[in-house]
């Protein structure tokens, strides 16, 4: 299969899929095309793909769950609310057997799992719904500074509409102080949302004993499971949690599909964001997607099953990397609690680097410098700046993603590389040339020209 | 074991790594010969016929799920 003549890097690096140039860009033969765009074509011929690290922005689908989902995308089409005719009904044992398996990954019961489109619709119904329905006699919210995106920015738009939101503080090592939580519940507070497992630095909150403060307090609370649902074990009674959000892209399941856990005993009520149908429970309206339902019920049963084993694994893989990156680099900082977190997300902060030239050295590995969402922005990442880490620290980070489809070969060629192209970048840097003289570079004054 | 259902776990589990190996990703390709052969060595002591039986059964359909996707993959390749 593999000759052992070819070097590592070319054993693991894909060539890029020719499919687009037999097409070209607009579906014609590629003969058609202008000289230039041939040229373009032939140059990415020899491109290879990078090796995937990024599991935390996506992970690809393991090849069970496409399998389960196939038969629903080819032959069983129906539309499982179609109560007359075997098409639905087929569709419909479908959809309920996939709320089943969601259901019981995290302890709770079917009843209580609504499908939505991802995390972020589910976040969205969650904080906006709870909010809303309790709007007359409660009008706090409660959240941390490093949530995701679609949770600040749901709160925001709270905010706009009267309510007063709290964003708590995190400290040094990104966990939440309970005694700062407890002290802001005001007796007004009708949600608090904290997520359980950061997509950025993979620290672990405390979810057993906030959830004691806010079943004490009769405040509901709300996570954001995404990173964490599959992963580590989750039971939603123990948790003591209302609301949960689960994202099935993120657990090796289909993009397009969530689910929100709705708690029943005691009742949750919520304001419904899409009206329409009444489906799922009149909390989400509009027609369940048949195969990404059931694409994310194989995905968290697989899950379910696999978790021992992918857990010592991606221990073993996250230390493997851990331990050869730093025993070779000085001034490596792990950003986000040592022991309070998800192995399989390293975030490092390499000093006296910058992130994006480092991230380019690394092509060839497919990382990122804080979260997808926020890439496209040069700011540093706010989940950085909230666990107090300095501006140029936060630009010289990188987080490394590791999953169920890694191999060592891959952790020790990130390593190696990592290792090779920071001690090179290192080199040509005069900060780093001060620092080895023994300058302390705070005491700098740094004079305009 | 008696040794035809001895034989038959053998020739599973070879059957299983020869169509693992078609997989045309490196990711997907390396996580199911790990797999299967991670599962057949931690299953490898049980004794109870019954038990054997249902994981046997058990591996004769990923067999088949693994002939299915490679199909798929091969042809996005």
């Amino acid at each position: 299969m593999l000759s052992p003549g070819r070097t590592l890097s070319s054993r693991l690096l894909r060539p890029i899929s020719r499919l687009h140039l037999r097409l070209g860009s607009d579906g014609r033969a590629a003969s058609s095309l202008p000289k230039e765009l041939i040229k373009r074509h032939e140059l990415e011929i020899d491109e290879l793909r990078p090796l995937y690290m990024d599991f935390q922005a996506t992970t690809p689908m393991d090849p069970r769950v496409l399998d389960a989902m196939l038969p629903y995308q080819v032959n069983y089409y129906g539309n499982p609310h179609s109560k007359t005719h075997a098409f639905g009904w087929e569709s419909e044992s479908a959809m309920e057997t996939a709320r089943r398996q969601v259901a019981d990954l995290i302890g709770a019961d079917p009843r209580e799992i609504i499908f939505t489109s991802g995390a972020t619709e589910s976040n969205n119904m969650a904080i906006k719904g709870v909010a809303r329905f309790y709007k007359t006699k409660k009008r706090h919210v409660i959240t941390t500074q490093t949530e995701h995106k679609c949770v600040l920015d749901s709160c925001r738009i709270l905010a706009s509409e009267g309510f007063s939101i709290t964003y708590l503080p995190v400290q040094a090592n990104g966990i939440v102080d309970l005694e700062l939580l407890e002290a802001s519940i005001r007796p007004d507070t009708s949600l608090l949302s904290v997520m359980t497992i950061n997509n950025e630095i993979g620290v672990k909150q405390p979810m057993k004993e906030i959830g004691q403060i806010c079943r004490s307090k009769g405040v509901f609370l709300h996570t954001d499971a995404a990173q964490a649902v599959g992963k580590i074990p989750i039971n939603v009674t123990d948790m003591k949690v209302d609301l949960m959000s689960i994202s099935g892209h993120k657990i090796y399941g289909p993009k397009g599909v969530g689910a929100l856990y709705v708690r029943r005993r005691p009742r949750v009520r919520l304001e419904p964001l899409q009206s329409g149908g009444g489906q799922e429970r009149g909390l989400r309206s509009g027609t369940v997607p048949t195969p990404l339902a059931v694409g994310l019920g194989a995905a968290c049963s697989i899950a379910q099953q696999e978790m021992e084993y992918d857990h010592q694994r991606v221990s073993m893989l996250a230390n493997r990397l851990v331990q050869k990156i730093t025993s070779e680099l000085p001034d490596v900082i792990m950003n986000g609690d040592a022991e309070q977190r998800y192995a399989g997300c390293v975030n490092l902060s390499f000093a006296y680097v910058e992130g994006e030239s480092l991230l380019m050295a690394l092509k060839d590995v497919a990382l990122s410098s804080g979260s997808a969402c926020t890439s496209a922005s040069l700011e540093p990442s706010y989940v950085l700046r909230a666990i107090g880490t300095d501006e140029d620290l936060a630009h010289s980070s990188i987080r490394f993603g590791i999953g169920r489809f890694t191999t060592e070969a891959e952790v020790d060629y990130t390593a190696e590389k990592c290792i090779t192209q920071v001690s090179r970048l290192r080199e040509m840097s005069p900060l780093w040339e001060m620092v080895q003289e023994g300058i302390d570079l705070k005491s700098i004054k740094w004079t305009q020209h | 074991m008696a040794a035809a259902v001895r034989s038959q776990v053998i020739s599973l589990y070879r059957m299983m790594l020869t169509e693992s190996k078609k997989f045309p990703s490196y990711n997907y390709r390396t996580y199911a010969l790990r797999r299967v052969r991670d599962a057949f060595r931690a299953n490898g002591a049980l004794e109870d016929p019954r038990a054997v039986e249902r994981l046997v059964v058990e591996g004769q359909q990923t067999l088949a799920l693994i002939k299915r996707q490679v199909i798929p993959a091969v042809v996005s390749d």
